[in-house]
């Protein structure tokens, strides 16, 4: 199994046509995803990267049975995009492209939420299920196929992550960059119930950082619902506070969303928490030793 | 993007949202002019800087003067400006060197009957904007909601709908305001969340918002911030930005297109990713030493942008070693192996340099570190980085 996306997944890049788009399409398709379908409004009927391109989702949809789909059309855009790859049905959608308004992300969220449809992102490096299918910009040869269900809020962090667990010979059944931004579609809890359902997951791996209380709510479910061994890092113990640490996200406020919270809430639930960002790897290995 | 009192009191007061008189004076005899012109036998003077806890702060020139004060004549008006202007204010949110005042503004008395708090902001969790009040006005609101979270009440509303009147007239009640003052409670409610909307703002906070003593509700005081990746729909907002008030080094950065963060400590580093620059930081502090900024050059950084990291990393002469630590992933650690080479000669180094690189053609990379000939550490891990770094900056 492994969890939102397999080798099963067809998948719609929206905004094929921009650079990164193009980048990045031919990134997955040498990974082996099976990109079918490219949109760009006004650009339907080119190829890019030998892959078709159409005006409008629905019409890729119908056409080539796309079902999930990877945004990397502009910020002022991306809330347009998401939309409209909800309307067309598309199941996954994953929004790469950061920088999107906050009060565009409250619109975008509520119609999320009344779909079915699973949004990952905005501002992330997307969602691996490896040696199946890559969606997004993280690099596929660091991943091995596996048991260690990884989730993060950032990109370069969960590269390390994954580098240091397939180094120590843990595999992953699926990676998914949460993203950096206040308002993202999907939260640890949203994916941590869903690694507990995988029957391929064995063990989850979870990266957190200031800001926010999603790391608390986490801590929260794993205490009542989560069976399967979890390790965790926060990032941003040194952060000062009302700095805003790159991610729009990732700032501590009216002196909430330190790391202290967080680290004690994950320890209290009898998550092991790694202590250095050295450290993740062997702390899955300790969580799984533990259990 | 944070702006001042008077250029928020200014986006209230043409939204219909109750703000007393004012004028900003960049000089004493403009502040006197501005006490004549207002024609009360009261006024307060406010030094101008973006940092909050204004009223309790205090100028490092002058300890015992503070940011806000009352005066009762031109002449007085002038001396408060006179002695504000110029000097540097010291509050729980500018850090000890404090913050220049350069504007100070001079703004009618009223009857104040009570104080109140108001603030909006989007609800992570909710994903929703939410307007809290407080009967504890004055007070900083973290220690309201640490000491007495009994006295905050809190309504999400919708982004396109606003806040319904009977949410405000709920709040209203809770804050158990007379019936008289209902229209204006709710009024004044309705129109600063449609504000908050309408501008993109990421705060929006009134402390104190006072009841006057004949029923009516005015922002006494007024902060507001605004979401940065909104602001392309907002030109009029982005001229209200006052770099003065920004750290030099971070706006330099953020031209340059890097996320740069200034810190007390003595070891400069340079990352490619939020998470990991954050992680980098902690790992430094981890192994004993102490991180000078937080610096993210992004996924795809080229020479220029990574030359002029060094530069903002080298100007801070608090700086004794710089840690890079790239995870290359998209970007290859030949690139970036070659962007430091040459960033490294142009720039010229005077501390100690490690370097740890890792990911995509990371062999090809750290061969051509060290076939350079340049004098740098390398570094294998990260703990490895980590204790050389510190250990170079001791």
């Amino acid at each position: 199994m492994s969890i939102l996306v397999g080798k099963e997944t067809r998948v719609l890049c929206q905004g094929i046509t921009g650079q990164a788009g193009e980048f990045h399409t031919r990134g997955c398709l040498e990974y082996g995803t099976q990109v079918a379908a490219g949109c760009t409004p006004g650009k339907g009927g080119q190829e890019v990267a030998g892959v078709p391109v159409f005006d409008t989702v629905s019409e890729a949809v119908k056409q080539t049975g796309v079902n999930a789909t990877m945004i990397f059309v502009p910020a002022p855009f991306t809330a347009d995009a998401i939309l409209e790859a909800l309307d067309a049905g598309i199941e996954v959608i994953v929004a790469i492209t950061e920088g999107v308004p906050v009060l565009d992300m409250v619109r975008v969220y509520e119609k999320v939420r009344q779909s079915n449809a699973v949004l990952i992102g905005p501002n992330c490096p997307g969602v691996i299920t490896p040696e199946e299918c890559k969606i997004g910009i993280m690099p596929g040869y660091i991943h091995r196929k596996g048991s260690v269900g990884v989730i993060s809020r950032s990109g370069t962090l969960t590269y390390e992550a994954v580098w240091q667990l397939s180094n120590l010979g843990l595999g992953q059944s699926t990676c998914v960059g949460l993203g950096g931004d206040p308002i993202v579609g999907t939260s640890f809890v949203d994916l941590l119930k869903m690694f507990q359902q995988d029957t391929e997951t064995e063990a989850i791996l979870m990266m957190g950082e200031i800001g926010g209380t999603a790391e608390e709510e986490a801590a929260a479910l794993v205490a009542e619902q989560i069976e399967k061994p979890v390790a965790a890092f926060i990032a941003g113990r040194t952060a000062p506070p009302g700095k805003r640490m790159g991610h729009a996200g990732a700032i501590i406020s009216g002196g909430k969303g330190t790391a202290e919270e967080k680290v004690s809430a994950l320890e209290a639930a009898g998550i092991v928490v790694a202590e250095s960002p050295a450290d993740m790897g062997a702390a899955v290995k300790r969580a799984m030793e533990q259990a | 993007m944070k702006i001042h009192e008077f250029q928020a009191k200014e986006l209230l007061r043409a939204a219909g949202v109750a703000v007393l008189e004012n004028q900003v004076c960049p000089s004493a005899p403009a502040a006197a002019s501005a006490f004549e012109a207002l024609g009360g036998e009261v006024a307060a003077v406010k030094a101008q800087i973006h940092a909050g806890g204004r009223g309790k702060g205090t100028l490092k020139e002058h300890p015992e003067q503070h940011g806000v004060q009352l005066v009762r004549s031109a002449e007085e008006a002038a001396d408060v400006a006179d002695r504000l202007l110029g000097c540097h204010l010291v509050t729980m949110q500018t850090g000890k060197a404090g913050q220049e005042v350069r504007q100070v503004l001079v703004e009618a008395g009223c009857a104040i009957a009570r104080e109140l708090y108001l603030g909006i902001v989007v609800d992570r969790s909710l994903a929703s904007p939410v307007l809290m009040v407080s009967s504890a006005g004055g007070m900083e609101i973290e220690k309201v909601a640490a000491e007495t979270p009994e006295l905050i009440f809190k309504e999400a509303f919708d982004r396109d709908a606003g806040l319904d009147a009977y949410q405000a007239r709920k709040l209203a009640a809770a804050l158990e305001l007379p019936a008289t003052s209902m229209r204006s409670a709710v009024q004044f409610m309705q129109r600063l969340c449609r504000l908050f909307v309408e501008q993109d703002c990421s705060l929006v906070e009134i402390n104190p918002l006072v009841v006057t003593e004949d029923g009516q509700l005015v922002a006494l005081d007024a902060k507001m911030s605004f979401d940065d990746n909104a602001l392309f729909r907002h030109k009029d907002l982005q001229e209200l930005r006052d770099l003065a008030e920004e750290e030099p080094t971070e706006v330099q950065a953020g031209d340059a297109g890097l996320s740069f963060v200034k810190l007390d400590g003595n070891i400069g580093c340079l990352v490619n990713g939020a998470g990991l620059a954050m992680s980098t930081m902690d790992l430094i502090k981890l192994h004993g030493g102490e991180p000078a900024n937080f610096l993210d050059v992004g996924g795809g950084a080229n020479v220029k942008q990574v030359t002029e990291a060094f530069r903002i990393l080298l100007s801070d002469h608090n700086v004794r070693a710089v840690l890079v630590n790239i995870f290359g992933g998209i970007m290859r650690c030949t690139t970036i192996a070659s962007a430091l080479l040459e960033a490294y000669e142009s720039v010229g180094f005077n501390v100690p340099l490690v370097v740890r690189l890792e990911g995509t053609e990371v062999t090809e990379g750290r061969k051509i570190l060290e076939e350079s000939g340049v004098d740098i550490i390398t570094a294998n891990d990260l703990t490895d980085a980590a204790k050389k770094v510190v250990a170079a900056a001791e």
